[in-house]
Parts: structure tokens; C-alpha cells; sequence
């Protein structure tokens, strides 16, 4: 593809890639270098400062910082991606990928299209499923267990949405690990547990050393995709008092519903800049592991 | 934008990298198993008969966990007295009547038919367009270019831009408009669009692109005729994947939409509630099956069709 063989010519190739690039320098890189500058005033959706937004320096940003609820927001997002991107979808999806190995047929099928469908249906509708399996009068988990009357939703507002973030996404880890297993030859894993293996022993030394570049691969990009989910708004919406308020619906919260803008802009650029280390180790990866593969 | 179902941007390295025959040399292993006094292989039997087992074990539970939330919607439509409580339906399909009675309800999925689809041609067009011109003409930077979008159009999500977005679009004069929706979001879809469509462009060979250079066709001539059904599988994923990402898709939508007359399904299955301030169980029922089905039904035909499964990347 070095030279231009079918003579589209360079002013037509910039006349077709022109409306992409406008679009997406309109609406995808403007709305990132804004956020930088209203992260610096004090810009309110309404009020005297919406008029005459004054630049306030670095304001928004210590007072962020100094803000109990956003110290308690970032925490609280640290713990969400931990526990449902790191641990519940990665260490699930694995464990499926793992178990399911070597199996055909229908239960198979079953697990991986259940799994499947959790991943394919919208937001929305997941989010309403699970508010009618907690709930607190007549949610199904409740019948299910006995315990009439359990808040979930109010008592482990955290735990809630860890788990169903878990059963969200594991469909992506588990399909991702399939792929990779299918690479680890299997006389390795035979080899290895002929000579006395046991399956930890296996995993630790058979397949990890062959997988790794996939785990890092999937925990990288889980953890940025949950970091970065709204979904779990419609269940708990950040509530009670802020018990599971993540850093989006913290964002959520100040600047469109509490119309500080500026400062919600400012924690925005926060999540832009994690967002950023995140997606540079992962292109970083796979820029690797093209140069592997060719 | 929105991060799940379906491939997302940054997860795909496209059909050039996807399938990397990596195989490291992995542990030593001369000769094959050693003969020897070996006692694990005594109790074979009995151990892989329990593992077995405990693995079907597993496999119930885990089944059970997803199915479990997945009951009420597989229930509660066709129940003539729905609860939130999974129960053995009265069966009835009066609910399906009553969506079509619902005002909101109905409108809503014609306004996801028109952001989705408004945004998967814009997509789809645009990208091609500007895929085509990137694979065929060396433009200094080009790589840099694409990987700098690619990698942006991860970064720069729905919940790190709502702010400056919302206040974009008020001052475009865009809250409110179906534009608004297709334009932000085509935004952010754009980049591994142009992607996954380059990567299907260089991998078509450009003889007969010459040749019909050669008969003097123009270059918009080329592309609908020789290229596009050269590529059509590449423009099926990225309409699918647009599709899916649209009709799924909550934040934007929630933010650029307060009329509810604009407003998609996924928007309005939140404000179903009776006139006693209670949600309307038979309806948001209903009417999640409903909203549901075609993109299980999408999804059931691209997997017939292309085969949705994992090679090291996200294969198509």
C-alpha cells in the first residue's frame, strides 16, 4: 500500500477522510481539550458564574481533593474496579474458560450462552433485572434465600453493584481466556499432570507463562471499561448517602445535576488523564504483540 | 462511547492481528512423560471422575447465577399480575397490547430505530470514506494519526466528556434533536470504526481497482463498485457493532434528551410508571423483552453467520 496505485490522489484522499476527521475532532477531541479549560473556571450551569465564568486556577482541583465525598468517591471506584473488573470478571472468566475447557455439547452451550446474554442485553434492561432481583419486598433473591425483608440495595449498596457488574461482563474474560487456553498445547498439560502436577501447579507454570500477555491484555481493558460504566447508576444511583457513589455518578452528581460544571469538569480531566494511562499500557501491549506476531 | 455489548474500540486489533500464532517455547518437557513409579496415575480415575463432577458442579451454580436475574424477563411479560417476584405466569399476552396502547413506550423504539440507525449509516459511510482514502494513499503521519484517534475514542468515554459534551451541544443548539445523539455519538465510534475497515481495505488487493482505473472509472466509481462488496463483511461488523452500541447506549442519550418524546427505550423504560407513582411492572416488563430482542436477534445472526468468537483479539 506504499504508493497510491489506484490514483485516488492526495487532495481526494484528504476530501474523504475529511468528514470523518471533522466529526470526530468536533465532537470526540474538542470535548476533551475543553474540559481542560473548564476545569480551570468556575463555570455553573446557572447563576451569576454562568453568565461570567471567572478562571479560577487550579481552585476546582484542591478543592476536590480536600472534598471528603470525592475522597470517598475514589475509593470507592478503586474497590468497584478491583472487585468486579480485576477479581469477579477476570477471575470468573478464567475460572469458566478453565472449566469449560475440553467440554462439548450442551452444557457448554448453556453456560456460554447465558453468559453471553447477560453481556448483549442493554443497560437499561439489566439494570431493571437486578433491582427486581434485590428488592427488598419481593425480589427474587429474597424468596430464594429466605430472608424476607434483606435491603440489599440499602445495606450493601457496594457489594450490589460489584456482583452485578461481575455478572455483566464476565461474558468478555471468559470468551478472551477460551481463545488463549485453545494456544496452550494440550501434551504440556498432559506432560504435567503425568508428572505429578496438581492443578495449581499446572496453571502456575503450564499456562501462565503462555497466557500472561492475555491477562494483562483483559485486566487491562475490564478495569477501563468499568471504570468507565454507567449502567450501575440505574440501580443505586450512586445512593444511600453516597455509599456507592463511584467517580462517574460523583461527576454525574456535581455537574449535571448539581450544576457545578467547572468543578465537575475538573474531576473529569482526572478520569480522562486514569483513562489515559490505562489505554496507552493496553496500545503499548498490542503494539508489542503485533511486532511478535509479524 | 458506551462500553458494552458487542467488540469495543479499543479491543480490536482488527483480522491483521487478531489471530497471532504466538508459541513460546514453554516448559522443557524432553521426551514425554518419564516412566517411573508415578501414584497419581493409580488414582486417576477416581480424581478425574471428581473433578468432574465438581466442575458440573460449578458449572451449575455459575449457570444458575446468570439465569437467575434473566427469570423475571422471561416471566413477568407474560403474567397477567406480574410482581417483581419470578412467579409461574398467569399467562397472557394482554401486556403486549398495552405497550402498543403506551404513547412513550411505542415512540421510544422508533426514536432508538432513528438514533441507531442514523448513527450506524452515518458511521459506516463516513468511515469507509476515510478508511478507503488511509489505506490507498500514504498520507504522512497516517499511523500515528490512527492510533492517536484509536486511542482517544477509548480515553474520551461518555462518562469522562458528559460535561463538556452536554454544554457542546447546548451550545450548538443540539439538546433535544436526534441529531444531537447521532452526531456525539458517531463521534466516538468513528475512530475503530475507520480501524477495523482500513484493516479490511489493505487486506484487498488493488489490482482491479487499477484495472478500472485503467477504463477510466472515477474514484467514487471504484468504490462502490469494486471495493465496497470487497469489504462488505468489514461494513456488516462495524453497522452491527454501531447498531448494538446505539440502541444499548444510556449516558448520552439521558443527557442530550429531555423531552421524552425524542427520548429511546433505553431512556424511557426508567419513567414507566402508574399513574400511583409506582413503576409499571407488567409494562417495563413487557416492553424490556421487547426492547431486548433484536439485539439478541442481531447478535444470534452475526454469530450463525460470521462466527463470534475469540482469537487472541476479537475476531468478527
Amino acid at each position: 500500500m506504499s504508493t497510491d496505485a489506484v490514483g485516488l490522489g492526495k487532495s481526494r484522499a484528504v476530501v474523504f477522510a475529511l468528514p470523518a476527521l471533522v466529526l470526530i475532532g468536533v465532537f470526540l477531541v474538542f470535548p476533551a481539550l475543553w474540559t481542560i479549560y473548564l476545569g480551570l473556571t468556575d463555570y455553573r450551569l446557572t447563576g451569576l458564574a454562568a453568565a461570567d465564568p471567572q478562571v479560577v486556577g487550579a481552585a476546582n482541583y484542591t478543592a476536590a481533593l480536600g472534598d471528603e465525598r470525592f475522597r470517598s468517591s475514589f475509593w470507592l471506584t478503586a474497590q468497584y474496579v478491583l472487585g468486579s473488573a480485576v477479581i469477579g470478571q477476570a477471575g470468573l472468566g478464567f475460572t469458566l474458560a478453565w472449566t469449560l475447557r475440553g467440554r462439548r455439547g450442551a452444557v457448554r452451550r448453556v453456560v456460554e450462552g447465558l453468559v453471553l446474554l447477560s453481556w448483549i442485553l442493554p443497560g437499561s434492561v439489566v439494570a431493571f433485572l437486578w433491582i427486581a432481583l434485590l428488592d427488598r419486598d419481593g425480589g427474587t433473591l429474597n424468596a430464594l434465600l429466605g430472608t424476607p425483608g434483606a435491603a440489599w440495595l440499602l445495606d450493601h449498596p457496594m457489594l450490589s453493584i460489584i456482583v452485578f457488574n461481575t455478572w455483566r461482563g464476565t461474558a468478555f474474560s471468559m470468551m478472551l481466556y477460551s481463545a488463549a487456553l485453545e494456544n496452550v498445547p494440550v501434551s504440556h498439560l498432559e506432560t504435567a499432570r503425568l508428572a505429578g502436577a496438581s492443578t495449581l501447579q499446572q496453571l502456575r507454570d503450564v499456562v501462565l507463562p503462555q497466557i500472561r500477555v492475555h491477562v494483562l491484555t483483559n485486566v487491562l481493558l475490564t478495569s477501563l471499561w468499568t471504570f468507565n460504566d454507567f449502567t450501575p447508576f440505574l440501580i443505586t444511583a450512586g445512593g444511600p448517602e453516597g455509599r456507592s457513589e463511584i467517580l462517574p455518578f460523583y461527576v454525574y452528581n456535581t455537574a449535571l445535576r448539581g450544576g457545578q460544571l467547572g468543578f465537575g469538569a475538573a474531576v473529569s480531566f482526572l478520569i480522562l488523564l486514569i483513562n489515559l494511562v490505562f489505554a496507552l499500557a493496553y496500545l503499548r501491549l498490542l503494539r508489542n504483540r503485533r511486532e511478535v506476531a509479524v | 462511547m458506551s462500553s458494552e455489548p458487542a467488540a469495543d474500540p479499543g479491543a480490536h486489533p482488527g483480522p491483521a492481528g487478531a489471530s497471532e500464532p504466538r508459541i513460546p517455547p514453554g516448559p522443557a518437557v524432553p521426551g514425554g512423560p518419564a516412566p517411573g513409579p508415578r501414584s497419581p496415575v493409580r488414582h486417576a480415575p477416581v480424581r478425574h471422575a471428581l473433578g468432574r463432577i465438581s466442575s458440573t458442579a460449578f458449572l451449575a451454580l455459575v449457570a444458575a447465577f446468570f439465569a437467575l436475574p434473566m427469570l423475571w424477563l422471561a416471566s413477568a411479560p407474560f403474567d397477567a399480575h406480574p410482581s417483581i417476584t419470578v412467579s409461574v405466569p398467569e399467562f397472557t399476552l394482554a401486556n403486549f397490547r398495552a405497550i402498543l396502547a403506551n404513547p412513550y413506550a411505542a415512540g421510544s423504539i422508533v426514536n432508538s430505530v432513528i438514533q441507531a440507525g442514523g448513527a450506524a449509516v452515518l458511521v459506516v459511510v463516513l468511515a469507509a470514506l476515510a478508511a478507503y482514502a488511509l489505506s490507498r494513499v500514504r498520507v504522512p503521519g497516517r499511523d500515528v494519526l490512527l492510533y492517536v484517534l484509536l486511542l482517544l475514542s477509548s480515553v474520551v468515554t461518555g462518562t469522562a466528556a458528559m460535561v463538556p459534551i452536554f454544554e457542546l451541544a447546548t451550545r450548538l443548539g443540539l439538546v433535544d434533536t436526534h441529531l444531537g445523539v447521532i452526531l456525539v455519538v458517531s463521534g466516538g465510534l468513528l475512530p475503530a470504526a475507520i480501524f477495523i475497515l482500513k484493516d479490511f481495505m489493505d487486506a484487498t488487493p488493488t489490482s482491479y481497482e487499477e484495472s478500472a482505473r485503467v477504463f477510466g472509472a472515477s474514484p467514487m466509481q471504484i468504490l462502490r463498485h469494486i471495493v465496497v462488496p470487497l469489504v462488505r463483511p468489514g461494513l456488516a461488523t462495524v453497522a452491527v457493532w454501531a447498531v448494538a452500541s446505539v440502541w444499548g447506549g444510556f449516558l448520552m442519550q439521558y443527557i442530550l434528551l429531555r423531552d421524552p418524546d425524542k427520548s429511546p427505550s433505553a431512556v424511557v423504560l426508567f419513567t414507566l410508571y402508574t399513574e400511583g407513582g409506582q413503576p409499571d411492572l407488567p409494562l417495563i416488563s413487557t416492553f424490556s423483552l421487547l426492547y431486548s430482542l433484536p439485539v439478541v436477534l442481531m447478535y444470534l445472526f452475526v454469530s450463525s453467520r460470521y462466527g463470534f468468537r475469540f482469537h487472541g483479539g476479537i475476531k468478527q
